[in-house]
């Protein structure tokens, strides 16, 4: 992967948990997924300075120029504006582990700002696998809707993991086999993200983002 | 790096004596534990002898109900208040200033924390707690229920109101319950940074473009009166003042400490280039403190009553994430209670 599809999966998923802020079930699943939401943003920093101006490149860009994979432009539930635990787990679940055995190539080839973002995604998997058992394993309700998000979210797992698929399911199976979860039959693989092919949710997500700073061009903040 | 002034080390005019009280009651705080009054000591001669109450002493009701109203009404408001600033993060203009609320907010989640610890220490539960606030027998800081309409009212939260709690929480590092005291010694150490953070964004702002200062200070019109207010009703009329001070809960009243706050705020708005909007704000030589207009109490009543702009829209926002979230957390003891059977 290009140093720019590191970061703007980063950004776009460090966008999508930070609406999560105040909302979350418990205060420190509130705690929890703002920290990781920062370590994302963080991590897209970094790839973006490596490029050039980060605040160009994150507000400057239509959505047809971002390059992240779609599963991390998707709304943390089935439709825009909903907000689902159970399916922000499961997102996450997948972000982390691709993330890590992304990071963990490229730190092994010298990447200093993978070297680092790899600790970090280390635990956002606890976090999320943790999160995962519980739910589908805890009560019906959390059984039924842990799995609905895998069966909706699933598709978007093949563009994520595009040339690690193997080392990427050998992390996740056991994971939802632990959580009696199981894995979707379906074989639909909706991609397009790498170049520029997104589905309906980014450009609302950078409206979002990116409409105060548009706003007031060339000023400092 | 983006594009911003050269601000990461400027100090907030006159905060830094605050913060140096902060440093001084955690050190009063550990001679005071070292000192040893022996355990038969009531509660009337560790109050007298300045030391720490802990949970296993003796102390009267009365002690323990108000500390838990007190300490209540504290923790709520770092949960409601991560609403208004947590408004802007998704919007937040830069990359630098989105990280730098984002991780505020997120300190605010983590005071509420270990301040529903504190009160968990006298004897009332988390669930017991919640349900107070989402049941409104609780309140919360008046001041999160006005609304945050632009990008420049971060920088007004964090300069004046974060400002405001700084001066109303720096004495209750030393207030004479050892939990609430050791807690607030952790939150007004975090505080100082959220409050710096809102001068250099609100500073930024005053020297930037000609749209940019006016937001900067449109947003100091609108918070500076209720930032006046969160130091609470005037002396005369406060409920809680006297027996709270005799125990050493509160160590200054509401006005003194508003007078503290206005007396720091002058010389910062002169450094900021922006105008605190009260046209009888000036220097008394003889009292040797600034004169200023009060803020209308009747408003501040009517807010604390839940007629404020934003009451109705904070409550509604804190229950649906409460029961939204109730799946996840029976879903969470169902299975730690399979574990445990294993």
């Amino acid at each position: 992967m290009t140093p720019l599809e590191l970061a703007d999966d980063a950004l776009v998923a460090a966008q999508r948990l930070s609406e999560w802020v105040s909302r979350a079930p418990t205060l420190e699943e509130d705690v929890a997924l703002a920290n990781i939401a920062l370590d994302q943003l963080g991590v897209a920093r970094l790839y973006l300075q490596s490029l050039g101006d980060e605040d160009a490149l994150a507000y400057g860009r239509s959505d047809a120029e971002f390059r992240n994979c779609q599963l991390v432009e998707l709304p943390l539930g089935p439709s825009r504006g909903d907000l689902d635990f159970g399916w922000t787990i499961v997102w996450l679940l997948f972000l982390s582990a691709a993330q890590k055995i992304r990071y963990t190539q490229l730190a092994a080839a010298g990447d200093e700002i993978a070297a680092k973002a790899v600790k970090e995604s280390s635990y956002h998997l606890d976090h999320a696998l943790e999160w995962t058992v519980r739910l589908g394993d805890g009560t019906e309700e959390s059984h039924l809707r842990a799995q609905a998000a895998l069966d909706e979210l699933w598709p978007y797992s093949h563009e994520l993991t595009e040339g690690i698929r193997e080392e990427w399911l050998s992390v996740v199976e056991p994971v939802l086999a632990k959580a009696t979860l199981a894995v979707p039959s379906t074989t639909w693989a909706p991609s397009g993200g790498r170049n520029g092919q997104h589905t309906e949710h980014l450009s609302y997500l950078l409206a979002e983002m990116q409409s105060l700073h548009r706003a007031h061009p060339g000023v400092m903040w | 790096m983006g594009k911003f002034c050269n601000t990461e080390r400027m100090e907030v005019h006159g905060a830094d004596g605050l913060l140096g009280e902060v440093e001084e009651a955690e050190a009063a705080l550990r001679s005071a534990a070292a000192r040893d009054l022996s355990g038969e000591a009531s509660f009337d001669a560790i109050i007298a002898a300045d030391q720490k109450i802990e949970p296993r002493d003796v102390m009267p009701d009365a002690y323990r109900k108000g500390l838990i109203r007190q300490i209540a009404q504290h923790a709520h408001s770092e949960i409601i208040g991560m609403q208004p600033e947590g408004n802007w993060i998704t919007r937040a203009p830069s990359l630098r200033r989105k990280a730098i609320l984002l991780a505020k907010v997120q300190d605010e989640a983590g005071h509420g924390l270990y301040l529903y610890a504190a009160a968990e220490t006298l004897g009332i539960t988390r669930e017991e707690l919640t349900d107070a606030l989402l049941s409104g027998r609780q309140k919360y800081s008046s001041i999160f229920n006005y609304p945050t309409l632009t990008w420049a009212d971060m920088g007004a939260i964090g300069w004046l109101v974060d400002g405001a709690a700084i001066v109303n929480q720096v004495p209750l590092c030393r207030c004479s319950y050892g939990p609430y005291a050791r807690a607030m010694i952790r939150v007004c150490k975090e505080e100082s940074f959220h409050q710096r953070q809102g001068y250099q964004s609100l500073y930024v702002l005053a020297q930037g473009s000609e749209a940019q200062r006016a937001m900067a200070q449109d947003a100091v019109n609108r918070w500076w009166y209720p930032s006046l207010a969160m130091f609470g009703p005037p002396d005369a009329e406060s409920t809680h003042s006297a027996q709270s001070m005799e125990w050493k809960i509160k160590r200054f009243t509401n006005d003194e400490l508003r007078q503290r706050f206005v007396d720091m705020c002058v010389p910062q708005a002169e450094i900021l280039g922006l105008t605190l909007p009260d046209p009888e704000l000036r220097w008394n030589e003889e009292r040797g403190h600034y004169d200023f207009t009060q803020p209308d109490f009747d408003e501040l009543m009517r807010v604390v009553k839940g007629d404020g702009p934003c009451n109705r829209q904070r409550m509604t926002h804190r229950r649906r994430a409460h029961e939204e979230g109730a799946w996840v957390r029976e879903a969470a003891q169902a299975y730690a209670k399979k574990v445990s059977v294993q």
